[in-house]
């Protein structure tokens, strides 16, 4: 982009420049010029969308790496027999919505209260963090072994308090839940963090306005902080929906979407073809994955800028 | 395939065994000082503690022997991100000089006519056995050599139980569900141990009953190849039959759900378990754990329901070395004699010292040192007497990716062994497409 | 009086949470991390019969010739590199999507979530960066994590240059600062706390992604540091024990790092948010 305005201005010649430059930064004298996308925008058309868009290809192939065949849509229809899928579905739409939406409210919840003076307060915030550190691995591991059904601590704990403690990860109508779980505690720390960034943009003006006026701290919370959050919540809400509409490594991690396939969702499913060595159709289900989380993402995030807008 | 991870060699697949000891006539070594200028190769390995000691004690070897050349070992991940690696580096083109890969149909995934060098026409190609050859070969050439031994799938047991309750190894599936059940009446062990904590072991039962498939069917894997023979009819239909038998009869160990692979060898180790149905690669996971047990741990073949079609499913090494066509000019020369050195025997004794054995070699020569655990020494009659046969994998190039997942299921009672053999067909089904084979 | 018993209360409250079920994870990890392999492998929580803690840590230092060490070369550079290159340049972005409304804004927006949401080609990756002569280089690792990650960026600074009033822009431009000098004089410092929030997020992304690593900088010359925790998981046997001393020396230092920043973060609020 930058050569070709560099070429054109020497193929327009010299006796043109001093007229029409006064009339081109007319738009230019913007403080917000528009040329602050260029260098981001290199990045991400080089490297991201043209693969991207070669990949689409694919989609209609079938691809071994090393053979390409070009199949029309058989890799959709065959994307669409998968015998998971009808499960993938639900399973992935439980799975964003449990830890997207525990994500936001412990988030906020532990944002407001780390912002706040208690004691042990950067102690705290270093613990929740340390999770979002731990390798995916890691995590995996870790939680087999603290969820066994038989020596693994958290059941010998609600043993010893005689409660029964259920296969967290081997029983088939929990499983899904179990890794949930872990999701938010890996992730929280992340949601608490921006929340602390949200807190920390908030004036303190607003609070010592409303102190006058004698308000409580559930007013402040209610009317102050909650609305003024708004950008930090829109950031969370996005990014943890899409990640949990997408995200598979722990899940594969911990159940390799077991006990048979009972915890898989779409994201699995596709790992696993693209693991099988069918890149055609694992890109196809990339591809349906993408209008999936799109058609929910998309309208989501046109509601929530219009809302800031309206402010 | 279920391992990825073991390497040791092999002595004879009973009959169809050692190749022709003629050929090897005048190209042993000598060719090396070709320009006199040092070449340096990189060998791509997978990441085992024992792959890459074992890769490194080999590559030290070669340069002592050849001190122009030198080898530099490179690691990459183990399973689906390993395959995946190495498929996409061959397809780039940016592959290491040498590789390390599995045979089979793993291999057969990689194209190998039009990425790997052939290497048919080498004069050492001739000490390697025929089933081996077979599995590294395609129509048009041969591919790899082995870094390893073959091995077996076979039932694990602990001798002292066997002992203590008087019991006879088992020739057909019912013997062995009476000695289990005579295990689980004396209630001095878990009869049968299942270890769904790491998926890939549950395939043991379906893959390792492959040698009483083909005992009843010859041309069963032929058949299976081109869309005939299906896994819910008999013969095959028996390894999805058996697993929901053993399951329905209450034989498994009580946390068969979370256990771990780790946990299963042990567990046939310290006589917890009586019986566990696994690969003999296990030797090394129980020379970590439960070194005192090396005697204590025996192995049998996987029992059919016909005790005249009693024999092994034998796996080929699962470490194949292969040099990939982005190799060329001096160095493709240098590779080629590395190729060449793995076939010898003090190659071969490297690879015995760097890792318990697992199997016997199968390179023409060598041979297992005499202290071997018993759960591979126990094995050798079978091998004598010609009662093997290979794995489904290494005779066609078509696995599902789910049957792992589909074992689990059946094992643990979720479906039916009908229907998992049916969704296995499915899964089969999809492959077969994917890999473009005529006939679906 | 409120104020205290919240503070010391709601403080003595949320330690003992944050023990259960932060600290107790952990203990497991240095547990683990402290036994033979042997005893490892049985992955129990218990106290190690014998503590070889420092053994399994010497060990997995020397691994393959030190490889970790050069690991950690590797991501520091990898991070520093990506994470400053980000931020500027999403901040840039973020910054004139909010601040501005023209008709490629939707066009902006769309092709920032669809970063989000797309998952990365890796193939057609390779042969961009191999057309560009950038593959198996750190630079190109450089890039394609700049490429991945700019959207996240953006979403941030999009979201939190809102909370910087415009009446600042206008007085800076009356002043007479251009467009660079307003962004990088007068916006950019405002946007202290979000950077910071910025870089420890994709801080953390990068340092601990592995596939991006695995596939478009292969060689273990180039090794980052989540790649040698692969060096002791294998189907057949297992060091748990190494693999935990792995994982603490490789999530210690980002921990202590994200200390030191978390207190940047907060920097600007002096007397806490919420007085409460």
């Amino acid at each position: 982009m930058t050569t070709a305005t560099a070429t054109g201005r020497t193929a327009t010649g010299r006796t043109a420049t001093s007229p029409p430059k006064p009339a081109k930064r007319k738009p230019m004298k913007s403080p917000y010029p528009s040329w602050f996308f260029i260098p981001a925008g290199v990045f991400y058309v080089v490297l991201f969308l043209v693969p991207t868009v070669a990949s689409f290809y694919f989609s209609l192939t079938r691809w071994t790496l090393f053979d390409v065949e070009f199949i029309g849509f058989d890799n959709f229809i065959r994307f669409f027999q998968e015998p998971q899928l009808v499960t993938g579905f639900i399973n992935t739409f439980i799975y964003a919505f449990l830890t997207s939406g525990a994500k936001v409210v412990l988030g906020l919840l532990f944002g407001v209260l780390l912002s706040s003076q208690i004691i042990g307060r950067g102690f705290l915030r270093a613990t929740i963090f340390f999770p979002v550190l731990v390798s995916t691995i890691g995590v995996g591991i870790l939680f087999k072994v603290l969820m066994d059904p038989f020596d693994g601590p958290i059941n010998e704990t609600l043993a010893a308090i005689g409660i029964q403690g259920p296969g967290w990860l081997t029983d088939p109508s929990i499983a899904l839940l179990s890794v949930a779980l872990v999701d938010i505690w890996k992730g929280v720390g992340l949601a608490t963090l921006i929340y602390i960034a949200g807190m920390v943009a908030i004036p303190q003006e607003y609070y010592e306005a409303a102190k006058v006026d004698g308000a409580g701290a559930w007013n402040n919370f209610r009317h102050i902080t909650l609305p003024l959050l708004r950008p930090a919540t829109v950031t969370v809400v996005l990014l943890s929906l899409i990640g949990g509409l997408r995200s598979f490594d722990l899940i594969w991690a911990m159940t390799g979407g077991g006990p048979g396939f009972t915890s898989d969702v779409l994201a699995s499913v596709i790992y696993k073809q693209y693991q099988a060595g069918f890149f055609g159709l694992s890109t196809a289900g990339n591809v349906v994955l993408f209008l999936v989380v799109a058609a929910i993402i998309f309208p989501l995030s046109w509601w929530l800028n219009r809302k800031e807008a309206d402010q | 395939m279920v391992p990825r991870t073991t390497r040791r060699s092999i002595v004879a697949l009973g009959a169809g065994g050692l190749a022709l000891s003629l050929a090897l006539a005048g190209c042993s070594a000598g060719d090396s000082d070709s320009d006199g200028g040092a070449v340096e190769l990189s060998f791509l390995v997978d990441n085992g503690e024992s792959t890459v000691s074992t890769a490194e004690a080999l590559a030290e070897a070669f340069t002592a022997e050849n001190p122009d050349i030198t080898i530099t070992v490179e690691t990459r991940p183990q399973g689906a991100d390993g395959d995946n690696v190495v498929k996409t580096r061959l397809a780039t083109g940016e592959m290491a000089d040498l590789f390390q890969y599995n045979s089979g149909s793993l291999l057969q995934a990689l194209n190998p006519d039009q990425t790997l060098v052939n290497i048919a026409d080498e004069p050492y190609i001739d000490k390697l056995d025929e089933n081996f050859v077979t599995s590294v070969a395609t129509d048009n050439g041969v591919y790899g050599v082995p870094m390893g031994q073959s091995m077996a799938g076979a039932m694990l047991y602990n001798k002292d139980i066997y002992a203590d309750l008087g019991l006879e190894i088992p020739e057909s599936w019912d013997e062995f569900i009476a000695n289990s059940e005579a295990i689980k009446e004396a209630g001095v062990a878990a009869p049968i141990v299942q270890t769904y904590g790491d998926t890939w072991t549950s395939q043991l039962f379906v893959l390792g009953d492959f040698n009483n498939v083909l005992a009843e069917n010859p041309d069963w894997a032929e058949e299976y190849t081109n869309n005939e023979a299906k896994y819910v009819d008999q013969p095959a239909f028996a390894g999805f039959e058996h697993l929901q038998a053993a399951y329905d009869a209450g034989l498994f160990n009580e946390d068969f759900a979370s256990a771990t692979y780790a946990d299963g060898v042990s567990m046939v180790a310290t006589g917890e378990g009586a019986h566990y149905p696994m690969l003999t690669f296990a030797a090394s996971q129980l020379a970590t754990t439960n070194p005192e047990a090396t005697d204590t741990v025996g192995s049998f073949p996987i029992p059919g329901d016909d005790a005249s079609t009693f024999g092994l499913t034998v796996w080929m090494p699962t470490y194949t070395v292969f040099v990939p066509q982005s190799t060329e000019g001096a160095k493709l020369d240098a590779a080629k004699q590395f190729l060449e050195f793995l076939t010898t025997p003090e190659a071969c004794d490297i690879q015995a010292e760097a890792n318990a054995p697992q199997g016997p070699f199968v390179v023409e020569g060598c041979s297992l040192p005499d202290d071997v655990p018993a759960m591979v020494s126990d094995l050798q009659q079978y091998f004598d007497a010609g009662q093997t046969n290979l794995a489904l994998e290494f005779l066609s190039p078509i696995k599902g990716p789910a049957l792992e997942q589909i074992t689990v299921a059946v094992g643990s009672g979720i479906t039916s062994a009908a229907d998992g053999a049916a969704q296995y067909d499915e899964d089969v089904k999809k492959q077969a497409q994917q890999l473009g084979i005529e006939g679906w | 009086m409120r104020n205290v018993a919240w503070k010391w209360g709601g403080g003595s409250v949320a330690i003992l949470v944050a023990i259960v079920i932060f600290i107790v994870p952990f203990t497991f990890i240095v547990f683990t991390a402290g036994k033979t392999q042997a005893e490892a492998s049985f992955l129990e929580f218990t106290w190690p019969t014998e503590w070889v803690l420092f053994e399994n840590i010497a060990t997995v230092l020397q691994n393959r010739d030190w490889l970790l060490v050069r690991a950690f070369v590797n991501s520091t550079l990898l991070t520093v590199g990506a994470v400053s290159i980000m931020v500027v340049l999403g901040a840039m972005v973020g910054y004139v999507l909010q601040r501005r409304k023209s008709r490629w804004n939707p066009v902006v927006n769309t092709l920032v979530l669809a970063g989000l949401i797309i998952p990365p080609a890796v193939v057609p990756t390779i042969w961009v960066l191999q057309g560009l002569g950038l593959f198996k280089t750190l630079v190109g690792l450089i890039a394609v994590h700049v490429a991945f990650g700019l959207s996240f960026c953006i979403l941030l600074f999009r979201a939190f240059v809102a909370t910087i009033p415009r009446e600042l822009d206008e007085a800076a431009v009356i002043d007479g600062a251009g467009p660079v000098k307003l962004f990088f004089r007068v916006i950019f410092p405002l946007l202290r706390s979000v950077i910071v929030t910025v870089i420890v997020v994709q801080a953390v992304f990068v340092f601990s992604d592995f596939t991006y690593a695995l596939y478009f900088l292969p060689g273990d010359a180039n090794a980052t540091v989540q790649l040698t925790t692969f060096n002791y998981i294998s189907q057949s046997a297992s060091a748990f024990n190494l693999l935990f001393a792995d994982v603490l020396l490789i999530t210690i230092p980002p921990l202590i790092m994200y200390i030191f920043f978390q207190r940047q973060i907060v920097a600007g609020m002096t007397s806490g948010a919420v007085k409460g």
